[in-house]
C-alpha cells in the first residue's frame, strides 16, 4: 500500500494515537485485498449500519467513546440504520420490559452518534438513498458505507461505488476521509463472474429471486438476464423498488455487494456484455428453481400450524410508492372479504422522512382505519428480543426471515393472511 | 495428519478443536443470541446453517468458505473477541471477504484477544478437517489436520 505524505503522517500518530488507529484498520483492512492506495470519500454524506444501543454491546459504545474524546469524529454526515424501538408497534409489557432492558443504552448511543456526525435527528433508515431522506449517492460516488442491502443498492441501482464495509470499519472511513481501493471500487472487481438467466413463466418475486441469487453467488457479482421481460426496459421508480427488495435478498441470503441488470442498471445499460468475465458461470432460475428455494426455507416456530400473531412488511423500509400500493391492495383485499380491519396485527416500516410525507395522503387515513400500524422501527431489532422471536410472526422479506424466527411468504400469501386471516384461505 | 499452507491475515499461533461449515457463515445470524444473553460457549443461533446451529463456537477453529449476511459482520466479531466468546482462529478455504476481514483486523487492532486468520487454504482443506479434528495454526500460515 502506498500511502501520500497525508496518510502515512495521520498513520505515524500527527493526529492523535486513535487516529492513527483508525488509519492502521484501513491500511491491513486494503493489505488484506491488495489495495495499492487509499482513495478519498467523494459522496456528501456516509451510512452507518449500527443504530442500536445494545446493553451487551458495550465494547462498541466504548470504543465510540473513545474516538469522540480523541477528536476522531466524521469528516461527513451520515444517515444511520434504523432505531430498534417503536412504541406503537405491538408488543406485551412483558416483551416491553425484555426491550427496555436489551437496548438500555439506546439514548445515549444516539447522543454518541450526534457527536460522530449524524446528518439529522430523524436519519435513521435503511433506505437512506430515498429521495425524501436525502442520501443519494450520484453515479461514481466512492462512499464508505456499511448496511448491506444500502450498499448493494448504491452500487447496483445508482452506480456508485463501495465495497461490503462492515460496521465500524463505513465509520472509520468517514472519520478518514478515504478507503483502501479495491474490489468494487475497480473496473475489474465489478465485473460479472455469474450469468444469470431468468426464465420464469410470470415475474419473479423479487425478495425469492434474490434470495435464490445471494445463496448461489454467495459475495460474487451477477449480471442478470432476462428480467427486462418482466419490468421493461426503464429504469422507473417502481422497478428501483422492485430492485430494492431483490437486493436486499442477494446481500443477506447470500454477500452480493453488486448486481448488473441487463437493459437495467445504469452500468449494463453502458458497458452491456463487456460487464461480464469471459469464465463466468451460468445459473438458470426458472419456477421450479424459485419454488425449490422457497421449500428450503425452514420454518423455525415451535408449533408449525399456529396462527400469525404478527405481520410486518418493509424490510428494507418501503418507498413512499410501496407505502401507497400496500395500502390500497390490504383495503381492497379487506372490501373482497367483507371485512373492516387486517386480521393479523399488521406492521409497515419505512423511513421517518417517507413516514412524514405518507401520513399527509388519504392513504394514511385509510391505513389507520383498517388498523395497520406505521413505524420506522428496524424489524428485524424487533425480533432480537427473545420472547417476540417465540412469537409466530410473518413477512414478506427474504432478510428478516434469515436472521430471526419469522416466517416467510410471497407477497400475495402476505396479503391473503393479513386480509383474511389464514394463507390457506 | 495433513498439511494445508495458506495466506496470513492476522498472524497468531494456536492449536484447537475443529468446528467446520462448508457453507457461507452468518456471522450476525451465528453470534446474535450468544452475544445478547450470556452465552459464555457462544452456541451457533443460525438456524439456516445445519453444520453449524446449536454448536459452541467458542474456543474453536472455526474452518468455512467464506462469511455472508449483515454488513455487521465485522463489528460482531469485534464485539465476540471483547467479551472473550471469540473462536480461537478463522480458517477459511477461500480468499477472505470483506466483513470478515474487518472483523479480525479489528479485533487484532483494538483488542487484546486477537484470532489468528488465515485464508486461501483451498476447497482441499475443508474436505479433510472434520468436527473435532485437532487444528494446529502456525504464524507463517501453515495448518495441520489431525
Amino acid at each position: 500500500m502506498i500511502l501520500t505524505k497525508e496518510q502515512q503522517e495521520m498513520l505515524d500518530g500527527r493526529d492523535g494515537e486513535d487516529m492513527a488507529k483508525v488509519v492502521k484498520t484501513l491500511v491491513m483492512y486494503g493489505d488484506a485485498f491488495h489495495a495499492q492506495r487509499m482513495v478519498p470519500v467523494t459522496s456528501r454524506y456516509g451510512h452507518l449500519v449500527t443504530s442500536f444501543g445494545l446493553s451487551m454491546l458495550g465494547s462498541v459504545q466504548g470504543l465510540m467513546q473513545e474516538l469522540i474524546d480523541s477528536g476522531a469524529v466524521a469528516k461527513q454526515p451520515f444517515s444511520v440504520d434504523p432505531r430498534p424501538l417503536d412504541p406503537n408497534v405491538p408488543a406485551s409489557l412483558l416483551q416491553k420490559a425484555v426491550f427496555a432492558f436489551m437496548y438500555s443504552k439506546q439514548k445515549p448511543y444516539e447522543e454518541q452518534l450526534r457527536k460522530m456526525g449524524l446528518m439529522k435527528e430523524n436519519a435513521f433508515t435503511c433506505t437512506n438513498y430515498m429521495k425524501e431522506v436525502g442520501n443519494t449517492p450520484k453515479e461514481g460516488d466512492v462512499l464508505s458505507w456499511a448496511e448491506s442491502s444500502a450498499v448493494v443498492y448504491a452500487n447496483s441501482v445508482l452506480g456508485a461505488r463501495c465495497n461490503r464495509n462492515s460496521g465500524l470499519i463505513e465509520m472509520f472511513g468517514s472519520i478518514a476521509g478515504f478507503v483502501p481501493e479495491f474490489g468494487l471500487l475497480t473496473d475489474e472487481g465489478r465485473k460479472a463472474t455469474w450469468i444469470v438467466e431468468v426464465k420464469t413463466t410470470r415475474k419473479p418475486e423479487a425478495q425469492l429471486l434474490g434470495s435464490a441469487i445471494g445463496m448461489k453467488v454467495l459475495e460474487e457479482v451477477p449480471y442478470i438476464r432476462g428480467l427486462d421481460r418482466w419490468l421493461g426496459s426503464e429504469l422507473t421508480d417502481d422497478v428501483k423498488d422492485y430492485f430494492k427488495d431483490m437486493g436486499a435478498a442477494t446481500a443477506s441470503n447470500g454477500a452480493v455487494g453488486l448486481y448488473h441488470v441487463e437493459h437495467l442498471t445504469p452500468e449494463a445499460v453502458r458497458l452491456q456484455e463487456q460487464l461480464i468475465r469471459p469464465d463466468a458461470r451460468t445459473y438458470v432460475i426458472d419456477d421450479a428453481e424459485l419454488a425449490r428455494v422457497q421449500n428450503s426455507y425452514p420454518v423455525m416456530w415451535k408449533n408449525k400450524e399456529a396462527k400469525a400473531q404478527l405481520a410486518f412488511i418493509g424490510c428494507p423500509h418501503l418507498s413512499y410508492a410501496q407505502c401507497i400500493r400496500w395500502t390500497q391492495k390490504i383495503r381492497e383485499g379487506l372490501i373482497q372479504c367483507n371485512r373492516s380491519k387486517v386480521a393479523v396485527p399488521t406492521v409497515m416500516t419505512t423511513s421517518p422522512a417517507v413516514a412524514d410525507e405518507f401520513r399527509k395522503t388519504p392513504d394514511y387515513q385509510v391505513l389507520q382505519r383498517i388498523g395497520v400500524v406505521l413505524s420506522s422501527i428496524c424489524p428485524l431489532m424487533y425480533m432480537n428480543n427473545p420472547l417476540c422471536a417465540k412469537m409466530p410472526v410473518i413477512t414478506c422479506s427474504n432478510k428478516l426471515r434469515t436472521y430471526t424466527t419469522s416466517r416467510y411468504y410471497t407477497e400475495d400469501e402476505i396479503l391473503t393472511y393479513i386480509t383474511k386471516g389464514s394463507v390457506k384461505a | 495428519m495433513k498439511t494445508f499452507h495458506g495466506r496470513v491475515v492476522v498472524p497468531g499461533s494456536v492449536s484447537a478443536p475443529a468446528l467446520v461449515t462448508h457453507q457461507g457463515f452468518n456471522t450476525l445470524a451465528s453470534f446474535q443470541k450468544a452475544l445478547m444473553f450470556g452465552d459464555k460457549s457462544a452456541r451457533c443461533s443460525d438456524q439456516n446453517n445445519p453444520d453449524l446451529f446449536n454448536k459452541a463456537m467458542a474456543g474453536k477453529a472455526l474452518c468455512l468458505p467464506q462469511t455472508i449476511g449483515s454488513t455487521t459482520g465485522g463489528m460482531i466479531l469485534y464485539a465476540a473477541c471483547e467479551m472473550g466468546k471469540q473462536p480461537a482462529a478463522l480458517l477459511f478455504s477461500k480468499p477472505i471477504d470483506s466483513l470478515a476481514a474487518a472483523g479480525a483486523i479489528l479485533s487484532g487492532v483494538w483488542t487484546e484477544h486477537g484470532m489468528p486468520t488465515i485464508d486461501s487454504l483451498g476447497d482441499e482443506f475443508l474436505d479433510a478437517v472434520q468436527d473435532g479434528s485437532t487444528v494446529t495454526v502456525s504464524a507463517d500460515g501453515t495448518v495441520t489436520v489431525e
